[in-house]
């Protein structure tokens, strides 16, 4: 599909003054506004202590943060007119300046009190809106003057070669993978740290896929994911900590009683739409976690369940002293015992399984099935009258869903080897949602990175873990603003009576 | 009079005052469900937004020596109300606006993403811990008074049960005869029923649809200072189950309908309570979540919502 | 017409609520023909295709449908199978394509059924077990057979939404074909088409019931269309059917004249309108 070209307006020369009035009125309003919504909330910080309530002001930050709106609705205003050079010197100048602040701050010369903000990540965060107007002033000014030359834009051209690259990303980032482990990753503990934060990653990219199935591909949007990871991660855990079965059986039912949890709260939600089918299943997923609450008996309660046994190497327990009679890990195959055998085997499964879903999403899309959940997304009504069979599609899906789901759930508990309510909040739904969305829904690749960005940044840099969510959710608005298809949402169709122009057969989802 | 009977009065009293406040903040979901068909996930969070707003204006007019709570709450009303009816019409501009006329699932999600930014905003601006209400504003209420006994179980009614209720019946009286009668309500009406007739017809659909969030936001607003002087205590968190609870009161009364979403507020109250009171009080959520869930199985148009046709 | 009819619509009246949507319709389409449904807006006519095609249920009647796999009583059948089962498929008023879906895709969707038992319910494909592989192209010849009849071979990959809008109406008409119906009901197809594009869509339809032996029935505005290529018209006012017979005994019918025109005041029809309705005065 050709990209339609953006017509840049071109600045008036005739044009006395720079600044109109409707950009004055529209800055100082935006202005105001960000006052008036900063003053109580950021101005004043209420300190609790023991019963009382105290506070304490931070009018700086509010007027900065006024200031700095102010500056911006004129600059974008500008931007808007046709004269990108206003973006280009307020909006690097003023990142220039912030990063040499941020660079030297500590020192005598210049106090903590010089930088804008009080909390040092909040501060580097600023950063992104001068260094961004400053791009996309660049940005501009250069289209204006291939406008002028009459060659072709700048920014079409990169989404196409995005998409061209992208198969041999997904490739690069399978290869790199499976690796992993047999790179150079440093001594011991930080070999442990890395490959035990790819797990960890793999199991959110798991998720993604899965309910990547039911919201991206089928079209039903799912608030109460949760609800399935949670699901699997207690029948595995009940399963191997009350009856001691192995890892190769707890898995499976983990998958089947989490798919049939899947049919079961789909059935009731069959006949609704969009909106009010999300909020029934934030619903079900609420009820499931208040469930496992309180029902200590069964679940453990608030405690959860507690010393989930490690996964066995097909039987060989990997444990430096195996009790009496067992041959453990290493001794069977003669090597000297290391603890991070242990990561690297529950990777290796994590990246097994997460494999397996990517392979199932690929291959079912070109299958009926596949067609038939897409088709459902597209338009329920159209896919009754061509006699497919929309309550039997949309259960299928959301048991497949919930199985990958329950499948994570288990990998979770073998991994944390213990598991409780608190991990399966409604805030974990929102996270999964966010990295499909994010990552593009639908796009297989975009999954994986959305994850690596989501869940692993904010792992590696334990200090950023407080603002993560804050990070999620203002990246949620801009990507649904910006570019609701998600940063690399772009469809390939499964099957062509042409053959595609030089691109590398379909696209890695 | 046993004490069965006495208890269940209680009960009543405590379903009256819980219910009120579904109601109230219901009534937001309820009007922008009906005049842009969407749910605004973010609305529980404004309801937070107002009881903080409302804590911090008790809390500063306290630091001024203005402490007679009659006063105070006048002055909060206005404050508060008005900063909060802002917030939902920002949210509104920055979140759905752009996204007007895109698929259901983007202003759905942009609109969980606001969320997320509210909440999360406040808990890193005012830290995780429970707010509580400033004893010199708490300690000019009155003790409960109690109106009933039987058998040394005591039903009472407290003056803050007592504001609760005349705030909102006095808000929800208002605010009908404005939609009723007014040109605004009337425009909101219009909207209601057929945007682009309403647009063709000179109303300024846009600024009819930043009217009703700022309404909701207000209501909300209110909602959240009733709860900050009953509970005691806030945190920043509240406005996600309130919001499920609310948008369920919506539901159950009908989604589109004013008078509905006051009545399914007052049920689910009672609901809510006569569970937690007879049945289980931990499993009292799973009460509230499984009427929104049957509701919507069963009867979808609420009590007092129209049924729908789809139109093929 | 000796052969007993592919559908006979028996008493169907609908109801919502208080309103009578429609009331005793009785007709019969017969097979292998093109049957037209008329009337002025509100007649009911998409009423009775909806009843029809599942999407209502109706309030009394009996809709039963002769086809040579069997025969059917449609107002019993639910929706999805009264494509799956019965074979009977339609075109909406408002063009549903799968708008995100490639123009071969959505083609390939409407086989649908076919396509999931030869692959085992997708499980088998999921397994690569053979057969669904030679479905699968299979199914691609029939969808290349029948853009190349509609004449979208060229736009064969393209998003189905990015097609110009009388290219849409066509494949929505190719899509309902590719389910193999025995019994294809269109919705207005000729609405937003040019006088060319309606030349165009009879060949197409008169094609189709001549290769295909299929029944049509179809609800159309535009007399050029109903008149050029119905075999037998029925119409619709207020709920009601008013005429029914051949294009020849429409034109004359003084109650449909009255229906579409009001009242006539035994003044001569203005020419335009006269020959609007093909009547020769």
């Amino acid at each position: 599909m050709m990209a339609v070209s953006q017509n840049i307006p071109m600045a008036k020369q005739s044009e006395p003054s720079a600044i109109t009035p409707e950009m004055l009125k529209q800055a100082i309003a935006a202005g105001a506004i960000t006052f008036l919504l900063a003053s109580l909330i950021v101005g004043i910080e209420t300190v609790s202590s023991t019963g009382a309530l105290d506070f304490t002001t931070r009018y700086k930050e509010v007027i900065i943060a006024s200031l700095g709106v102010f500056v911006g609705s004129m600059v974008i205003s500008q931007m808007r007119a046709g004269r990108p050079l206003v973006g280009i010197i307020v909006g690097g100048g003023v990142s220039v300046v912030l990063l040499i602040l941020l660079l030297v701050q500590g020192s005598d010369a210049v106090p903590k009190e010089f930088l804008p903000f009080n909390s040092m990540i909040i501060n580097w965060g600023s950063l992104i809106v001068p260094a961004a107007i400053f791009l996309r002033a660049v940005q501009l000014a250069r289209t204006q003057r291939a406008q002028v030359r009459g060659r072709p834009m700048v920014g079409e051209k990169a989404s196409e070669v995005i998409q061209r690259i992208l198969p041999w990303v997904g490739a690069g980032l399978i290869i790199l993978a499976v690796a992993l482990p047999w790179l150079p990753l440093g001594e011991r503990t930080q070999e442990k740290k890395i490959i035990d934060i790819c797990t960890i990653v793999l199991t959110y990219i798991m998720l993604g896929w899965g309910l990547n199935i039911v919201v991206g591909l089928a079209g039903l949007l799912d608030l109460g994911y949760v609800a399935f990871y949670a699901v699997g991660a207690y029948t595995y855990a009940m399963l191997s900590v009350y009856l001691g079965w192995s890892f190769w059986v707890c898995l499976p039912l983990a998958g089947l009683l989490a798919a049939t949890f899947g049919v079961l709260l789909g059935f009731p939600v069959l006949r609704l739409r969009g909106d009010y089918l999300a909020i029934v299943t934030l619903g079900f997923g609420e009820m499931i976690r208040i469930i496992i609450v309180n029902w200590r008996d069964l679940t453990g309660g608030p405690n959860g369940i507690n010393r989930v046994p490690r996964a066995s190497f097909f039987g060989l327990p990997m444990e430096r002293n195996p009790p009496e009679g067992v041959t453990s890990f290493h001794q069977f195959f003669g090597l000297e015992y290391n603890p991070n055998h242990r990561v690297i085997f529950l990777y290796y499964l994590v990246l097994l399984a997460a494999l397996v879903v990517n392979f199932f999403t690929l291959r079912i899309r070109k299958l009926p099935l596949g067609r038939a959940w897409e088709a459902l997304r597209e338009d329920e009504t159209a896919c009754r009258a061509l006699g497919i069979n929309p309550t039997n599609t949309k259960l299928t899906a959301f048991a497949v869903g919930a199985m990958f789901g329950g499948f994570a759930g288990s990998f979770f508990a073998v991994r944390n080897g213990f598991i409780s309510p608190e991990s399966f909040v409604f805030l974990e739904s929102a996270i999964i949602l966010a990295i499909v969305v994010l990552g593009g829904l639908g796009s297989q690749v975009g999954i994986v990175l959305a994850a690596a960005v989501l869940i692993g940044v904010p792992e590696l840099f334990r200090e950023l873990s407080e603002y993560r969510m804050l990070a999620f959710g203002i990246g949620m608005v801009l990507i649904m603003v910006w570019r609701p298809g998600g940063l690399l949402a772009h469809r390939e169709p499964t099957i062509r009576l042409h053959p595609a122009g030089g691109r590398p057969g379909d696209a890695k989802r | 009079m046993t004490a069965d009977s006495v208890t269940f009065l209680q009960q009543v009293i405590n379903g009256l005052t819980l219910g009120s406040v579904y109601g109230l903040i219901a009534i937001g979901y309820t009007m922008v469900y009906g005049i842009i068909g969407m749910i605004n996930f973010a609305h529980g969070d404004i309801y937070m937004i107002g009881a903080f707003h409302s804590l911090i204006v008790i809390l500063v007019l306290g630091f001024f020596g203005i402490t007679w709570v009659p006063l105070a709450l006048v002055v909060v009303l206005v404050i508060a109300v008005a900063l909060t009816a802002l917030y939902g019409w920002t949210v509104e501009r920055i979140a759905y606006l752009p996204l007007r006329g895109s698929t259901r699932l983007a202003p759905l999600i942009s609109a969980i993403g606001m969320s997320i930014i509210l909440s999360n905003s406040v808990l890193l601006l005012q830290e995780a811990r429970g707010k509580p209400l400033p004893v010199v504003t708490e300690s000019q209420f009155n003790p409960p008074f109690v109106f009933l006994e039987a058998e040394g179980i005591t039903a009472q009614i407290t003056d803050k049960q007592i504001l609760i209720m005349i705030v909102t019946i006095l808000v929800v009286v208002g605010f009908t005869m404005m939609i009723k009668h007014t040109s605004l309500g009337r425009q909101q009406r219009s909207c209601e029923q057929d945007m682009k007739m309403a647009s063709l017809l000179g109303v300024n659909v846009n600024r009819t649809i930043s009217l009703t969030f700022i309404m909701g936001a207000a209501l909300a607003c209110v909602a959240g200072l009733l709860v900050t002087l009953y509970y005691e205590n806030i945190k920043f968190n509240i406005g996600f189950v309130a919001g499920i609870k609310a948008f369920s009161a919506a539901v159950l009364g009908g989604i589109g309908s004013l008078p509905g979403a006051m009545l399914g507020g007052l049920l689910l109250g009672f609901i809510e309570v006569f569970f937690s009171g007879y049945v289980a009080a931990d499993y009292k959520d799973v009460a509230a979540f499984g009427v929104l869930v049957l509701v919507l199985i069963f009867r979808p148009t609420g009590l007092l919502g129209k049924p729908e046709i789809e139109k093929v | 017409m000796t052969a007993p009819p592919l559908l006979a619509v028996e008493h169907l009246t609908m109801r919502f609520g208080g309103l009578v949507a429609i009331d005793d319709v009785s007709f019969a389409a017969p097979p292998g023909l093109i049957t037209a449904i008329i009337g002025p807006n509100g007649a009911g006519k998409t009423t009775v295709f909806n009843c029809l095609t599942g999407f209502y249920k109706p309030t009394v009647g009996r809709l039963m449908l002769r086809a040579p796999h069997g025969n059917f009583l449609l107002e019993q059948l639910d929706g999805f199978r009264i494509s799956q089962k019965a074979h009977v498929a339609r075109t909406f008023q408002n063009i549903r394509l799968f708008g995100g879906m490639s123009t071969l895709e959505n083609l390939i969707v409407a086989q649908h059924n076919k396509l999931m038992r030869a692959s085992g319910y997708s499980v088998g494909g999921l397994l690569g077990l053979g057969g669904y592989r030679h479905a699968e192209r299979h199914a691609v010849e029939i969808a290349r057979h029948w853009l190349d009849r509609v004449g979208l071979i060229a736009k064969a990959d393209w998003q189905a939404s990015s097609l110009p809008y009388g290219d849409q109406r066509r494949l929505e008409i190719a899509r309902a074909m590719c389910t193999d119906p025995v019994l294809l009901c269109l919705d207005e197809p000729a609405a937003g088409l040019n006088a060319n594009e309606s030349a165009g869509l009879n060949q197409l339809l008169l094609r189709i019931r001549d290769e295909y032996k299929i029944g049509i029935l179809l609800i159309e505005h535009d007399m050029s269309v109903v008149m050029g290529i119905s075999d037998h018209i029925v119409v619709l006012d207020y709920g009601r059917k008013i005429a029914d017979g051949t294009p020849q005994q429409i034109r004359n019918d003084a109650n449909v004249i009255r229906a579409y025109l009001g009242e006539a005041e035994d003044e001569a029809l203005p020419p335009e309108v006269s020959a609007d309705l093909g009547i020769r005065s």
